[in-house]
């Protein structure tokens, strides 16, 4: 990964919510067509990483690169760049008033300034490429859970992004769905996208990562490649976590 | 409701509402009941009118809804006087949505001002009797502005009622997922997008009710006008009055014209509802 050119770059990287020290002295780097897995115990601050390189959240100081440009609350940058960062949410946040063709179609339509058949075109190759081509006329609240990520997967994918983030896109599906919807998300990866992922899924991680970040109490404890990370982390703390997911 | 039939089930019948309980909460009996509470109040009203020597005329009621001539078919006065009611009212509204939007955005914006500028808006509305304002807005602020009566009484029902529209539209508005707001700022839709496309489409199905509501309040509020003297339904209704003496007759016929048009309102809206029903 070393000659890959780094699309975020997160340097010193601090976060309050209030009093309370959500991310503490972040470094963290991605590189073009990485992926990276994100895990730790709750409350450690990884969605709130992830959530601060699209503009969901803002750190409070330090210094945040995306793709050559740095952002910050008042950069007014944002918008541009999160049509290059996609997301994918814990609890799918499909548009339920829209059909699935609907949800895919309307970011490019509105954002993108694609015209009606344009969009409809990218909506249709990319619900293909998720593997759900027949829902495109449903209302959300008639799919799966899996399928719904699916979809949402797909409306970021529409965007045409370069990097895709996941927050912990398995953790609110029923056990037989997860596996279809991480089935996607390792095309993906075999497709070159640059992916940050949080997750607890290590089947997941172990087949697609680059690699393995760890984080607890709103630091990062180990960054380091699935191979080590799994036969011999560096730090305690780490050991233990690992132990206790894997154990069943 | 019908007791199901439980004949050739295995399990155990379970134990019944006491006896004197079952026969109060009846279908016959509640029917008996609520005639029999109608016929004392209509029989009374109508043994008290006639102590007072009252005399009904209802023959002459239609001619002021309604008259065919030789041109054929005729509005009576009643029936302008609720065409202006609806004109009235339906501007009003319009307004007071509008207005209502405003000051639930500038509520939401998250702006000190804004939210200060707003809450002092609500505060001051919501304090003030319907009556007071419309004086203000005809007295007052009429001469200032140079409108004239018809214009005041629009303004006092658009900017009341905007007050109360608004705090249904912010409602509405908070009760939408705060993930749908996510997901669109995540495909880089700006804010002005997010209101149009996401959030306020998926508002209106809990909007509606309370909207109609207001709109039903609104148009029963209207009548207040008449203390100004804008040809509306009441005001109509008290000029008819003040020709004929049928006040007893010509105030329920008024009184049962706005009944209809609001229950009719509220049905269509009922209607919308259904259309706007989103699973989640």
């Amino acid at each position: 990964m070393s000659d890959a050119k780094p699309i975020i770059e997160a340097t010193h990287l601090d976060k309050f919510y209030g009093d309370f020290h959500a991310l503490k002295d972040i470094d963290l780097t991605v590189h073009q067509g990485e992926k990276m897995v994100i895990c730790g115990p709750s409350g450690s601050g990884k969605s709130t990483l992830i959530r601060c390189f699209n503009g969901l959240e803002w750190h409070n100081s330090g210094t945040l690169v995306i793709d050559g440009i740095e952002v910050h609350e008042q950069s007014k940058q944002m918008r541009g760049l999160r049509q290059e960062v996609g997301m994918v949410f814990q609890q799918f946040n499909l548009f339920p008033h829209l059909t699935v063709l609907e949800n895919l179609m309307i970011g490019p339509m509105k954002v993108r300034r694609l015209t009606r058949g344009q969009a409809e075109e990218t909506a249709r190759k990319y619900l293909d490429r998720v593997h759900i081509p027949e829902q495109a006329d449903k209302y959300p609240a008639a799919l799966s859970g899996g399928q719904q990520q699916r979809v949402a997967i797909a409306r970021s994918l529409c965007m045409e992004t370069r990097i895709m983030l996941f927050d912990e896109p398995t953790s609110a599906l029923d056990p037989e769905m997860i596996n279809e919807v991480l089935d996607v998300m390792v095309e993906l990866a075999h497709s070159g996208m640059t992916m940050v992922v949080v997750t607890h899924e290590m089947g997941f991680a172990r087949k697609v990562a680059d690699t393995m970040v760890f984080m607890e109490q709103g630091e990062i404890v180990e960054v380091s490649s699935p191979d080590r990370f799994f036969t011999s982390p560096s730090s305690e703390r780490c050991r233990l976590f690992l132990n206790q997911i894997l154990e069943y | 409701m019908d007791a199901p039939d439980l004949t050739g089930l295995k399990g155990q019948p379970l134990p019944q509402r006491p006896a004197f309980q079952r026969f109060l909460g009846s279908t016959a009996v509640s029917v008996a009941i609520y005639t029999a509470v109608m016929v004392v109040i209509v029989y009374s009203s109508y043994v008290g009118a006639k102590n007072m020597g009252y005399n009904w005329q209802w023959n002459r009621v239609p001619q002021f809804l309604y008259s065919f001539t030789d041109d054929g078919f005729q509005l009576g006065e009643i029936g302008y006087g609720l065409l202006a009611t609806i004109q009235l009212s339906a501007t009003a509204f319009a307004l007071a949505v509008v207005l209502g939007l405003l000051v639930a955005l500038l509520r939401l914006s998250g702006l000190v001002m804004g939210t200060a500028v707003s809450i002092g808006f609500l505060e001051f509305v919501r304090n003030i009797p319907l009556l007071v304002l419309l004086y203000l807005f005809y007295y007052v602020l009429g001469p200032i502005f140079g409108y004239d009566r018809y214009w005041a009484s629009i303004l006092t029902l658009a900017v009341f009622h905007s007050a109360l529209i608004s705090e249904i539209f912010r409602a509405g508005i908070n009760a939408v997922d705060k993930g749908q707001w996510e997901a669109a700022k995540s495909i880089g839709m700006r804010s002005e997008q997010i209101y149009r496309y996401i959030i306020l489409p998926q508002s209106i199905r809990f909007m509606l009710p309370p909207m109609t509501g207001e709109a039903v309040h609104l148009i029963k509020s209207s009548a207040i006008v008449s203390v100004i003297a804008v040809a509306e339904l009441t005001t109509v209704g008290r000029n008819i009055i003040s020709d004929t003496f049928m006040s007893f007759e010509i105030w329920f016929t008024v009184a049962i014209v706005y009944m209809a048009v609001t229950l009719i309102l509220s049905v269509g809206v009922t209607y919308l509802e259904h259309r706007y029903t989103v699973d989640q």
